[in-house]
């Protein structure tokens, strides 16, 4: 008998009334599972999938605006759909608890730990005072947290993200409960703490036979820590078998396309060129901090702090690192949106960094970006047409009267048709495409203009797997077309050999080691590199 | 703290200084020194010695913003502007036009005011937030969206009627208090019960709404998920994390209103003649007295400034989160 | 017909200016299909149509008394030149004409046919009696004998049957209106269907009965009775409405630039444009709102006092202090929306696309015109209709206080300024003020409902 038996589970949003009427929408479609004592099931799936639902559906945490229509979720020996609202209270925290993606917001923020903590163990097991604070103890040094005698009277934003999980794992483990419900438990952390993480799951399951519904996205997170993996999709499950079988031989055709957007670990030859486009050198970037009465600058953040690298004409160099290493400021002060305060930046052998606006013109033709974030790189109320024309219009490469109209009406329509959209998609806004559709039009976006180097902030770390090897793809073909440099900037190791000649690795506004992708990821030297390398999940299964 | 305490305060000079430029601006630009001699002195006893006499008495015998027949030395400073702003800002606020001292006046109608304006506040306030939990303890009912189309009708019933239908029901035809009026000491409680529930029922709407928008705000935040799956009954997260969480916007908004509140309300104290400062300044600015209406924009300016000061210092009291640098 | 002067003031043609505007910044809109979206959430719900319609009833109110003119008086004999009057007239005082001439002594009670005042008469039998008189033009088109009421009775269901024909006649032109627009763009009835027909044709329809029933009965009775130098109530009421509108949006409108200018360039360039921005809202928002108010009205009074030539007409020189008003309002407003532009540019112009646009070299005008200004103006527009019910009560606030909008132009606030005598008196002379009342509260209602519907479907954290 499983621990966790769900059974036909259908959640439906309820048909609207009134003018927006809309019928109504199943989100999940009579999906069922189980989960032994000590078994970790890893429910798969990408964005609108029902995963998260089908997570808040079992402790019936869904919104008011959902309905639980059909189904049954048996605990133990218990019908929790038959229970009682007050019922349903003895069971959550106590028989099973949950804990969630973003620990910056899933905390109270003005509470104490030991008050956060030690709410759960009031509630369901009557604990108070001093035999509270002890327990609460006990419990944030189970999960690592260091100090913890100190921290108990500390509020959520004193810590980091990572111990932030690291309480929401506390709290939820606080009764010893049979189940615990993860909803991508490590989705915003930066890798190390992701692995910490994880390890520290797989460590309390095994040391209390607990039984997890692991929620991800990550099919590396999948392969290292599931038994048994269910695939949903459009809110059914497509594959429900256990781990060695699903990645030795997935069934379903969706599966394998998750399974092999997972980059493979094929290096790209270098490229020898003797002359460099562009050469960073000991670029710093620091940013004052004010302080006392007279706000006299005190000192600085130095988010760049001595970078030097170089890329050649159609190489890729990827930037790595977490989140704060200061990546994205290097790109940024590259394309002059931020001050260098030291150091120099030269282009095709002329130094830019010095160049005011209007200097630097020329150069913003040459040197283009692509953000993170599709849905904020585009101005929601221009059209396609206007958007992509806008840079091309600034940098004087519009063509504006009659006959030249309909050439560049033409060079619009070609640029979609490359990115892999269609020209009638020309006159639509943002909002009406989806999210790797949108960095399409990024892309096209970047394109127009013809540059040389192209900046990619994270460009696929926003997209969901699947989407994310279609760019990436297309991101190499534009390369081979039009000999571009890239220079890729990403904290998703995973991605680097597939798509980069060369790789800096950054930490703390330094780069602690830079050269060729083979030799850095097969023998790193610096110990942040082997540790980077070291906590990102890879699918054994595959070798 | 204390630094940041400091830098805000002198932040407040250059204000300051503004605000009494604008003070000055606004009223020499129709107004010359001779022709509030003229009004103050009265048509019958004009004659330019008597003039130049009260002029020369008040300071008003010199040049406005620049004073360039001194040559550079006192091109600023001996100006009527540099001589009636350096007081103020010792609070020092001099003798009004009709010469009585200024400083004795605020002290005296400041109690009145705050008599009123202290009690409306606290009371609206707790009830509005009162209002506020229990709407959103019913939230999205029947019961919610009536609430909401109450306080809109109750929003847009112009103040002035509920002051009207007060003093009628009340006064007039219950004859419960009197219609208005003010005695000092505790006698003044029968006058004060009219204008503080006035002034709380005609807050009502827009208080209510807001601070209900506030906890519906924090109703939807993560960390009440979090809550509920910890099995924490409803009432007790409404109670013990929407209302703590809700509570940091709501009071450090009204924080910069209080030290406001000396300064009374010109309406009530017209509507109800209570003579507190309110009432002291709109006088003044009926009988263009000068050195009143200075002062008391002044005043105002700087209780607001310090206002602004302790709604920071409130953050960082209730809010665990914020502190100041 | 004679002919006449026009006479534009300067209210007038901001208001002409503000419908010119507006018309060209909804085609505008119309454009854009994200706004578009939102606009059609503000008009699906009913509450959101009816409150818009009942707004519009009274904004077409305060346009037919924005057309002003001035009628020639009497030609001398023998002599050419054509003198005007000094009366400034409307076209809503032509429409209302029945209302306008029959001015009576003194007050008198709603649909009273007797003044609200004894008075000694003399009888033919030429003894002298204390009585209430007939009044002079209520009721006097009734036989003797003939009592008031039946003839009310009489009049109102003649009323209501021509306004119901009326509506009818409005309904079929609308769903004629809509079945043709269906047909061109081949969709028939469907393509406007989202709309709530329902509260929208019945909004329409109580309005056309509540005009029609005002027309008939009012050359006939003083619907809401009169004051105290004997005119018609709801006239004064219905005049007051322009001063109601104008305020609400002028006082916002004037100084709209000042806030959207210099908020965008505080948040938008930072540095010192950003100190000096900051320094300019605080110092002025430091300042009590009330006392700027009232001492800046008083000196608008003494500068009129001290300059008559400027000011020809009564009309004219209470227009002045009506806009001075207005602009005085506004600058006690638009530091708030200055302060909320501010934060929301420094937050867009951080967003990837305005990075996007300066890593193409995109000049800074061309940023702001084509990236930032569209995308707070929600703010402009969600401040704009929720200060609206804002300053018409202010207004009344004002006027009771003594520093609102001269004796000599009808406003709620001046008709609830006179209230403070006739409460007093005994028995209570009460419609003149609920007159004014009543009035206010319909149109701020139903403004406060429509900003409501707006902020809804505009403000970011309620919009999904």
């Amino acid at each position: 008998m499983a621990l966790l038996h769900v059974f036909n589970l259908t959640i439906e949003l309820p048909a609207s009334t009134g003018p927006d009427a809309s019928p109504a929408r199943s989100l999940v479609k009579g999906i069922g599972f189980d989960i032994d004592a000590g078994e970790i099931l890893a429910l798969v799936g990408e964005s609108g999938s029902g995963k998260s639902l089908t997570a808040l559906a079992l402790l019936r945490l869904l919104p008011d605006a959902l309905a639980i229509t059909a189904g049954s979720v048996r605990l133990g020996d218990n019908e929790l759909f038959s229970f009682s609202e007050s019922e349903m209270n003895r069971v959550r925290g106590f028989r099973a608890a949950m804990i969630f993606q973003e620990p910056q917001s899933a905390l109270n923020p003005v509470k104490t730990l030991e008050q956060q903590v030690g709410e759960v163990l009031t509630l369901h097991k009557k604990l108070r005072g001093q035999a509270r604070r002890q327990a609460v103890l006990g419990l944030l040094e189970e999960v690592g947290i260091p100090d913890a005698r100190q921290r108990l009277d500390w509020y959520p934003h004193q810590l980091s993200g990572g111990q932030k999980q690291r309480v929401m794992i506390a709290m939820a483990l606080a009764c010893e409960p049979d189940l615990l419900i993860a909803d991508e438990p490590t989705t915003a952390l930066d890798v190390t703490i992701q692995k910490q993480i994880l390890e520290l799951l797989n460590q309390l399951r095994r040391a209390r036979g607990l039984a997890v519904l692991l929620i991800t996205h990550d099919m590396g997170v999948v392969a290292e820590m599931a038994d048994r993996v269910a695939v949903m999709r459009h809110g059914d499950i497509l594959e429900y078998r256990p781990c060695q079988e699903f990645f030795a031989a997935p069934q379903h055709d969706y599966s394998q396309q998750l399974i092999h957007s997972l980059p493979k670990r094929q290096f790209r030859p270098h490229i020898t060129e003797p002359q460099p486009l562009l050469e960073v050198d000991n670029l710093k970037v620091w940013f004052p901090q004010r302080q006392g009465i007279l706000q006299r600058v005190a000192g600085y953040t130095k988010a760049v702090d001595g970078v030097s690298f170089s890329i050649h004409k159609g190489e890729t160099l990827a930037l790595v690192g977490e989140s704060g290493s200061g990546k994205s400021t290097v790109g940024r002060a590259i394309l002059a949106l931020e001050a260098a305060t030291e150091g120099r930046v030269s282009f095709d052998g002329q130094a830019i960094s010095e160049l005011d606006q209007k200097a630097f013109l020329p150069y913003r033709k040459r040197i283009q970006v692509i953000f993170q974030d599709p849905f904020s790189s585009m101005n929601p109320r221009m059209t396609i047409r206007e958007i992509l024309a806008e840079g091309m219009r600034s940098l004087g490469l519009a063509e504006t009267s009659g006959q030249r109209k309909s050439r560049q009406e033409e060079k619009l329509s070609q640029l979609l048709v490359r990115v892999g959209l269609a020209a009638e998609h020309l006159d639509r806004y943002p909002h009406e495409f989806s999210g790797g559709q949108r960095q399409r039009i990024a892309i096209a976006r970047a394109i127009a203009v013809e540059p040389e180097l192209i900046i990619c902030d994270e460009p696929t770390s926003a997209l969901d797997v699947s989407i994310r090897g279609q760019v990436m793809e297309l991101l190499l073909e534009l390369q081979r077309e039009m000999g571009l440099s890239y220079l890729f900037i990403t904290h998703d190791l995973s991605i680097i050999p597939h798509l980069a000649h060369r790789v800096a690795v950054m930490k703390n506004g330094v780069l602690v080691e830079q050269g060729l992708c083979d030799q850095v990821m097969n023998q790193p030297q610096d110990p942040y590199t082997q540790a980077l390398l070291a906590a990102a999940p890879v699918i054994q299964a595959l070798g | 703290m204390l630094a940041y305490i400091i830098r805000r305060l002198f932040y407040a000079i250059p204000i300051l200084i503004g605000v009494n430029l604008l003070t000055f601006a606004l009223f020499f630009m129709v107004n010359t020194p001779d022709q509030m001699a003229r009004v103050q002195l009265g048509d019958k006893y004009v004659d330019p010695q008597a003039i130049e006499a009260w002029k020369s008495q008040r300071g008003y015998d010199k040049p406005l913003f620049l004073n360039d027949r001194e040559g550079s030395e006192g091109l600023l400073t001996d100006t009527i502007f540099f001589d009636k702003s350096i007081r103020l800002f010792a609070l020092d606020f001099g003798k009004s036009d009709e010469g009585r001292s200024i400083s004795a006046d605020i002290y005296q109608r400041m109690w009145p005011s705050l008599a009123v304006a202290l009690p409306t506040f606290v009371i609206g306030l707790a009830v509005n937030i009162a209002l506020a939990l229990f709407v959103v303890m019913f939230r999205a009912s029947l019961f919610d969206t009536a609430a909401m189309v109450a306080c809109v009708v109750l929003m847009s019933i112009s103040g002035v009627f509920y002051v009207f239908a007060g003093q009628y029901l009340f006064a007039k035809l219950w004859n419960l208090v009197p219609i208005s009026g003010y005695l000092a000491g505790l006698d003044a409680a029968k006058f004060l019960i009219l204008p503080v529930i006035i002034g709380v029922i005609g807050g009502i709407g827009s208080g209510t709404r807001l601070y209900r928008t506030l906890f519906l705000e924090e109703a939807g935040k993560d960390y009440v998920r979090t809550a509920r799956a910890k099995g924490v009954p409803e009432l007790t997260v409404l109670f013990r994390h929407i209302l703590p969480n809700g509570l940091i916007p709501i009071l450090t908004s009204v924080v910069v209103v209080i030290p406001s509140l000396f300064m009374g309300s010109l309406l009530v104290e017209s509507f109800f003649g209570i003579p507190g400062l309110g009432s002291y300044t709109l006088d003044a600015i009926q009988a263009q007295d000068f050195a009143i209406v200075r002062s008391m924009v002044f005043l105002g300016s700087l209780l607001y400034i310090v206002g602004l000061i302790l709604t920071d210092i409130s953050y960082t009291l209730v809010d665990p989160r914020v502190r100041l640098s | 017909m004679a002919d006449f002067k026009l006479t534009i003031l300067w209210s007038d043609w901001l208001i002409y200016l503000l419908v010119v505007t507006l018309a060209i910044f909804f085609i505008n809109l119309a454009r854009d299909a994200v706004t578009r979206k939102r606009w059609r959430k503000v008009f699906v719900s009913p509450l959101g149509s009816a409150s818009f319609l009942v707004i519009v009833f009274y904004v077409a109110i305060a346009l037919l008394d924005s057309v002003h003119f001035r009628l020639p008086l009497q030609q001398l004999e023998g002599s050419d030149t054509v003198h005007y009057s000094q009366e400034v007239n409307s076209l809503l005082d032509l429409t209302l004409q029945d209302l306008r001439g029959n001015d009576e002594k003194t007050y008198s009670e709603p649909f009273a046919i007797y003044s609200f005042a004894k008075e000694n008469r003399t009888l033919d039998s030429g003894q002298v009696v204390r009585d209430f008189p007939r009044l002079e033009h209520a009721g006097s088109h009734l036989p003797t004998g003939k009592p008031a009421s039946a003839d009310i009775f009489e009049r109102t269901m003649h009323a209501l049957v021509v306004g119901a024909l009326l509506t009818l006649a409005l309904w079929l032109l609308i769903w004629v209106l809509r079945w043709g627009l269906g047909l061109s763009s081949g969709q028939g009835l469907q393509a406007s269907a989202w709309l709530p027909w329902k509260s929208i044709l019945l909004t329409l329809g109580a309005l056309v009965l509540v005009s029609t029933w005002v027309m008939q009965l009012g050359g006939y009775y003083h619907i809401l009775g009169t004051n105290k130098v004997g005119q018609d109530v709801l006239f004064q009421a219905i005049k007051a409405v322009r001063t109601g509108v104008l305020i609400g949006t002028l006082a916002t409108l004037l100084t709209l630039p000042l806030a959207v200018g210099l908020g965008i360039a505080a948040g938008y360039f930072k540095g010192w444009v950003d100190d000096l921005v900051q320094y300019v809202y605080t110092t002025l928002s430091s300042i009590p709102g009330i006392l700027l108010i009232a001492a800046s009205v008083l000196l608008i009074d003494v500068y009129i006092e001290t300059h008559p030539e400027q000011f020809q007409l009564t009309a004219e020189r209470a227009d002045f202090q009506f806009l001075a008003l207005c602009f005085i309002l506004g600058m006690t407003s638009w530091t708030g929306l200055c302060r909320l532009l501010r934060a929301e540019t420094l937050k867009v112009s951080q967003l990837d696309y305005v990075q996007a646009a300066r890593a193409f070299g995109v000049s800074n005008g061309r940023i702001i015109g084509k990236h930032i200004l569209p995308n707070v103006t929600h703010i402009v527009l969600i401040a704009l209709v929720l200060d609206f019910s804002g300053f018409v009560l202010a207004e009344a606030i004002l006027s009771y206080i003594g520093v609102g909008v001269d004796p000599s132009m009808a406003s709620w606030g001046n008709m609830i300024n006179e209230a403070r005598a006739e409460l007093s008196r005994e028995p209570v002379v009460w419609w003149s003020v609920a007159a004014a009342f009543s009035m206010m509260f319909v149109l701020v209602l139903a403004a406060n409902l429509f900003a409501d519907k707006v902020r809804d479907a505009f403000d970011p954290r309620t919009v999904g």
